[in-house]
């Protein structure tokens, strides 16, 4: 166990002044809302997402308003004196039961076929057996014998270790690169299913919109599909505690088109 | 038996108990014997004041090592075991003995009543507590360290836990059943003690609050109870209640810890509620709007919280139904939570408002629990929380509810209530220093956690990609502000207990309620006679 071992404050004090006159400058607006993502479902996603973020902005708008126009109007200071026979009103308090109920039924409408279509899992081309382990992800791809273990890459472990003295700005995809990507083809819909081999983990990539927990001793399942033309590299984390390392065990999934995803599948047999 | 007859009786008995009836012993042995409801709140909420500042330096701690990315300060197993024991010393330590502190000291007051019907038990109470958190905070210094699996105590990763296993599931035994205590004292007395005339719908909102309260705690400390104690079985005696191979399942931790989880949300927020509903008819200088209501919510929300659990939960994998059963039924909490934001609104409305510092916080409060509010529920739409789940979003969500809710609200009730505890006003220029300072910071602090969660930070993490450094910086910043601006507070309340202008009975200009009929400081016995109510 240890504490504060160097003193840090005068760095910390000039660093908290640089970000304060640097963040205009340098402000990445994609860094304040959920990403949209590269499937259907991270859409659907973020579709509700913004539906209830602008209802909630409109609810906001409306009750600060009215708190914020009494608080100015209705001040002693400006004279007003209380109305003390203002105690009920059976129709205004009525209003305001039922008008919120119909509004939040509503809010909640939307997102009844969104999840029937989330836990749909037919149809699937590829089944990929994921399994956590205290610190690091194994997969398998059921079926293929392909099989492997992915786990932090080199550089970020080297950097984050505390004393390293390497500047985790100069590491490129710092805690988000890993020694051996997940690969999936893109545009197949693809069946994830997750368990773990000591405590719960979860596996998530926010631009697949999905995150769903690895327990042990049981088997959960998710499905993605990554949109047929959008290849790349998608990183995600372990989204759920598991200990001292949680912070430290990435995803990676390089999408790529199924021709060539075959041709790697077929590559990795042969090594296997 | 009719309510006064019970007042004399229970006073006859506090009155037994007590060597002198009008002067407590001095010193120490005032403070280990006393059975007055007045001293023993005054204990609940210094030790209240002290967990906040000491998981706040946890707190300042977490925040110095999330400034920038990289690990600067502590490993990233001591880590864990910061962000575990700062919730539990918040939740268990600061938040919960606060109220119970406040319940003590305010609610005699507020109905009349001499004293808590059960004063040992009260002390009794007390202690326990105070010794379950020296069991809880020693765990720092067994091998293995503290808990570090996350308040919420999820096997199988707890199990984990070195020596301090048992001294954790020990001292949350103790907590429970001091809360049990506290719970079943308020319920005593407000059923039976309050003064003739006092019906249950006369009764000041905060009592009602509390009320409550008292059966939430009731209803679920006991299941936390039981929880805690299968994994202490599962640890020791290998019942494998939470363990796939012996035939139980991790999941079925979730279910119990969340079915107590939910309903402690609610324990820690109603009697805020019911703070922010004494203060904002007093510096409106009207009386609360729509008072039934305010009663009827307090109590539909106490049922809806029982009813949700497994929205903390939507990612273990649960059926359609569930997941959609759930979601309707959070969101529903938000109707009568909806009612208590729009009567506190409309008793301002027509009112005359003045801002003293009591008021400036329950504005706050106001304003800054709506956020939360509005967090919550989109948290509660599943296909949502599949993102939002343990991101840096639940973090802002979570703190906007418990501290500007909340600890604002104990912030708020101690501003008003203070001078009648001390019998001096206190600094009004430090008091909207703090106030002003505080609400400035909170926000810096917890607002751009809402972009960390939402661009893909996930939570207890001690370091993170560099992309998300910008806003741990400003939340950072925000953090130490707002630590440091307590110290105002903490100064202020020092200063007040040792002088300063004296306080009338009344203390504010609009005073309703019994307690603003006692003189200022409240004597050490009030109330032994029953007062009249008209």
């Amino acid at each position: 166990m240890s504490i504060v071992k160097r003193n840090s404050k005068l760095p910390a004090a000039a660093g908290a002044l640089a970000a304060l006159t640097t963040v205009p400058a340098r402000a990445d607006w994609s860094l304040l809302n959920m990403p949209k993502g590269v499937s259907e479902l991270s859409r659907d996603i973020y579709d509700m997402h913004m539906i209830m973020l602008w209802i909630c902005l409109a609810i906001a708008v409306v009750t600060f308003g009215a708190m914020i126009y009494a608080m100015i109007r209705f001040r002693k200071s400006r004279g007003a004196v209380a109305d003390t026979k203002l105690l009920h009103n059976a129709r205004l308090e009525a209003a305001w039961t039922i008008v919120p109920t119909i509004i939040l039924i509503g809010m909640a409408i939307p997102s009844v076929d969104k999840l029937i279509k989330i836990e749909d899992m037919s149809g699937s081309k590829l089944t990929i057996k994921v399994t956590g382990y205290q610190w690091y992800w194994h997969y398998e791809y059921l079926g293929r014998g392909v099989s492997f273990y992915s786990r932090l890459a080199r550089s970020s472990d080297l950097a984050r270790q505390r004393g390293s003295g390497i500047d985790p700005n100069t590491v490129d995809n710092y805690l988000l690169e890993v020694d051996k990507p997940l690969v999936v083809p893109t545009g197949t819909k693809i069946r994830l299913l997750l368990t773990a081999n000591d405590v719960i983990h979860a596996w998530w990539v926010p631009d697949f919109g999905m995150k769903r927990d690895a327990i042990p001793g049981f088997m959960n399942e998710m499905w993605v599909s990554v949109d047929a033309d959008k290849p790349g590299t998608y990183r995600g984390k372990c989204a759920e505690l598991c200990g001292a390392d949680h912070g430290f065990m990435p995803i990676v999934v390089v999408a790529m088109p199924p021709a060539e995803f075959e041709a790697w599948l077929a590559q990795q047999e042969l090594r296997q | 038996m009719r309510p006064d007859e019970v007042t004399n009786m229970a006073h006859g008995n506090a009155a037994a108990g007590h060597g002198d009836h009008h002067r407590p012993p001095k010193g120490v042995m005032r403070w280990l014997t006393t059975t007055n409801h007045k001293d023993i709140g005054t204990m609940y909420l210094v030790f209240s004041l002290a967990m906040f500042l000491i998981g706040g330096v946890m707190a300042l701690l977490i925040r110095a090592e999330l400034f920038q990315p990289g690990l600067q300060l502590v490993d990233p197993g001591f880590y864990n075991q910061l962000t575990t024991v700062h919730a539990l010393v918040m939740v268990f330590g600061a938040v919960m003995p606060a109220t119970v502190g406040l319940a003590n000291w305010m609610i005699p007051l507020q109905i009349g009543a001499a004293d808590m019907a059960l004063p040992r038990m009260n002390l009794f109470s007390f202690w326990l507590l105070f010794f379950a958190f020296v069991l809880l905070i020693s765990t720092f210094f067994v091998p293995g360290g503290a808990p570090a699996a996350g308040w919420t105590l999820y096997p199988p990763l707890v199990l984990q836990t070195g020596n301090a296993f048992p001294m954790a599931i020990f001292a949350i035994h103790l907590m429970g059943a001091s809360s049990i205590m506290g719970a079943i004292n308020v319920i005593v007395t407000i059923v039976n003690m309050r003064a003739p005339g006092m019906t249950l719908l006369k009764m000041p909102l905060f009592s009602w609050s509390w009320l409550i309260t008292a059966y939430l705690l009731i209803a679920v400390m006991p299941v936390f109870a039981g929880g805690v104690t299968m994994l202490l079985t599962d640890y020791y005696f290998h019942t494998s209640f939470f363990n796939a191979a012996g035939g139980g399942d991790p999941v079925l931790f979730q279910h119990v810890f969340w079915f107590f989880g939910h309903p402690e949300v609610y324990i820690m927020i109603l009697p805020a509620f019911g703070i922010v509903s004494e203060i904002i008819p007093t510096f409106s200088r009207k009386p609360i709007f729509g008072y039934e209501a305010m009663v009827y919510a307090i109590a539909s929300i106490a049922f809806l919280s029982f009813i949700v659990w497994a929205h903390h939960m939507f990612t273990v994998g649960m059926p359609l139904a569930g997941q959609l059963f759930f979601t309707l039924s959070t969101m529903l909490i938000a109707v009568p939570t909806g009612v208590k934001v729009f009567n506190w609104t409309t008793t301002m409305w027509r009112g005359s408002l003045s801002f003293e510092p009591p008021m400036l916080f329950a504005l706050a409060f106001l304003f800054l629990f709506t956020i939360g509010g509005f967090s919550g529920l989109m948290l509660a739409i599943v296909p949502a929380d599949f993102q939002y789940h343990d991101t840096y979003f639940v973090v802002a969500h979570f703190h906007y509810v418990l501290v500007p809710g909340a600890v604002f609200g104990i912030m708020a009730a101690v501003y008003y209530w203070l001078p009648k505890w001390t019998g001096h006003m206190y600094d009004m220029n430090i008091a909207k220093w703090h106030f002003w300072l505080t609400a400035i910071f909170v926000n810096v602090l917890f607002f751009p956690q809402h972009f960390l969660g939402l661009a893909g930070m996930q939570r207890r993490i001690p370091d993170y990609p560099t992309q998300f450094t910008d806003w741990n910086m400003v939340s950072s910043i925000g953090g130490f502000g707002f630590g440091l601006s307590q110290l105002l507070f903490v100064w202020l309340i020092i200063r007040c207990v040792k002088g300063g202008q004296r306080a009338t009975a009344g203390v504010w200009d609009w005073p309703h309620g019994l307690e603003w009929t006692v003189p200022s400081p409240a004597p050490y016995h009030t109330f032994e006679k029953s007062p009249e109510l008209h």
